[in-house]
């Protein structure tokens, strides 16, 4: 192996010391994540650092917090929209609805909610079909700073305008304003539409089962993850669901890879809805 | 005289206005014994469905594929990132998807496809940029090459959008600027005879 070669194997034991040092001090363990993913987030904030190599950062972050709420927000990354893939609510609309009418009360859980835009959605297209009475839903991620984000429901008006055309291709049956306050800047979400969420804290990698859900929506998260932790998480899904509980994930992940595959019908192939075998 | 010779183990292509033409030339043109998986960005609007991949997967030899998280890299095949995520290579050569930001205006961008392929396959890697109107894979493309890969660029005058290949062939010290259509052929003794210095 060449020189360069060799470099690439250094800076990934110094990215491993790095993820340690993190967990050891702060307690986000991002030991596994998906490598490539970590490791460009991190040259990210090296380059803007001017610092010379992972290992100096590595002394910065156990001696500086504040350098590490920096690392903690390069390493998650909080893209979503409401309506994200319509084609996806459509089909929750049509399949998975009909069988959660069925329940007398039904439990929702949206894991790595980032800000928000997605259980508000889910909230919406509750309302639309007369579930919202007997649901409850939860939205849980583990950056604090963007679950405050998620509980505010502020967001700006530019976007909100895409959202639009995303709740109307979703199968929307409404005014989409209805659903929010507006000034000319920011659209805040309704009252009514928050008093059926609650909000908390919850890390995918450390923590526990949050019981018995009929539907658990968790889209775009574990792309971030690598195969063994993927699989540790996917378990914690299956653990969670009630039998015959639903479960989305982004339209480009799959438990097909996983060690899951079994555990779990496919519904849908395309928006990536599974079920859990009874 | 060539001092030593070097094979490889996967090809990235990164390709942008002018691709649909471009990668026609090429990718039909894989013998069967070309095993190199090959990984592909094409630049494209966000919302496109997997038009590209129907299209390819009818016209080649070759199984073309869009790429699903954590899918591991296979010989023979040929992967397309998806709209709207970027494509990575992780080190145990299993392919990721990420959504973050956009990188040099794009997602998928070339540069993060290529930068963490070099990473993974290091001096065993084919970096080959092809038409485009941005500057989207230069990083990438330099990376490769510092890592030992070989860089291949389509010859700008017989590309639709110069200026992706010219902005490489500035930054970068390409090994080879080859018209598109002698890429395939390329590709073919490439895999065959591997690359002597
Ligand atoms: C790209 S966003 C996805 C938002 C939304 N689900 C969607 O698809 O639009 C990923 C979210 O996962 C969260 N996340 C990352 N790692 C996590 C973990 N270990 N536990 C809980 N949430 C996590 C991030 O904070 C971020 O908000």
């Amino acid at each position: 192996m060449n020189r360069a070669g060799e470099n690439i194997k250094n800076e990934r034991i110094e990215i491993r010391l790095l993820l340690e040092a993190v967990n050891l001090k702060y307690g986000y363990d991002f030991r596994n994540y998906s490598f490539a993913h970590v490791k460009r987030r991190l040259e990210k904030r090296l380059n803007l650092s001017g610092m010379d190599n992972f290992s100096q950062m590595q002394h910065r972050l156990i001696y500086d917090a504040s350098f590490f709420n920096l690392i903690l927000f390069d390493l998650s990354i909080n893209v979503t929209e409401m309506f994200r893939d319509p084609w996806v609510y459509k089909k929750i609309r049509g399949t998975v609805i009909p069988v959660l009418k069925t329940y007398p009360y039904i439990k929702v859980w949206h894991a790595g909610c980032s800000t928000g835009q997605e259980v508000y959605s889910m909230a919406i297209l509750l309302e639309e079909e007369g579930m919202k009475k007997r649901a409850q839903l939860y939205a849980t991620d583990f950056n604090e700073l963007i679950l405050s984000r998620a509980k505010d429901g502020i967001y700006p008006m530019d976007v909100m305008r895409k959202y639009i055309n995303n709740y109307q291709k979703s199968g929307g049956k409404k005014d989409f304003s209805d659903y929010y306050a507006a000034d000319y800047s920011h659209a805040i979400i309704k009252r009514g539409l928050r008093d059926k969420i609650l909000f908390s804290s919850h890390n995918l990698v450390t923590d526990g089962v949050f019981g018995e859900m009929n539907l658990i929506l968790c889209r775009n998260v574990l792309i971030y993850f690598d195969k063994a932790l993927q699989n540790r998480v996917l378990k914690l899904f299956h653990d969670s669901l009630c039998p015959g509980g639903f479960l989305c994930l982004g339209t480009k992940e799959s438990i097909k890879f996983s060690e899951l595959s079994d555990a779990f019908e496919l519904v849908c192939d395309q928006e990536k809805i599974y079920r859990k075998r009874r | 005289m060539a001092v030593s010779k070097q094979s490889y183990d996967a090809i990235v292509i990164g390709v942008s206005a002018g691709g649909l033409v471009a990668l026609t030339e090429i990718l039909p043109k894989f013998d069967k014994d070309m095993t190199l998986p090959v990984m592909i960005v094409q630049h494209q609007h966000h919302d496109s469905d997997d038009f590209l991949v129907r299209y390819f997967d009818h016209l080649c030899r070759h199984s073309v594929r869009e790429v699903e998280d954590k899918m591991p890299v296979e010989s023979g095949t040929i992967y397309f990132a998806p709209a709207n995520y970027h494509l990575l290579v992780e080190p145990d050569k299993t392919l990721s998807l990420s959504t973050e930001a956009r990188v040099n205006y794009s997602r998928p961008s070339i540069d993060v496809l290529f930068e963490s392929a070099a990473d993974a396959y290091t001096d065993r890697l084919v970096g080959i940029i092809l038409t485009g109107a941005n500057s989207d894979g230069t990083h990438g493309a330099a990376r490769i090459k510092k890592l030992g890969g070989l860089i291949i660029v389509q010859d700008p005058e017989t590309a639709e959008a110069q200026a992706m290949p010219m902005s490489v062939i500035k930054h970068v010290q390409v090994d080879h600027i080859l018209p598109l259509n002698t890429i395939g052929d390329f590709i073919n003794r490439l895999n065959q005879e591997g690359y002597s210095f």
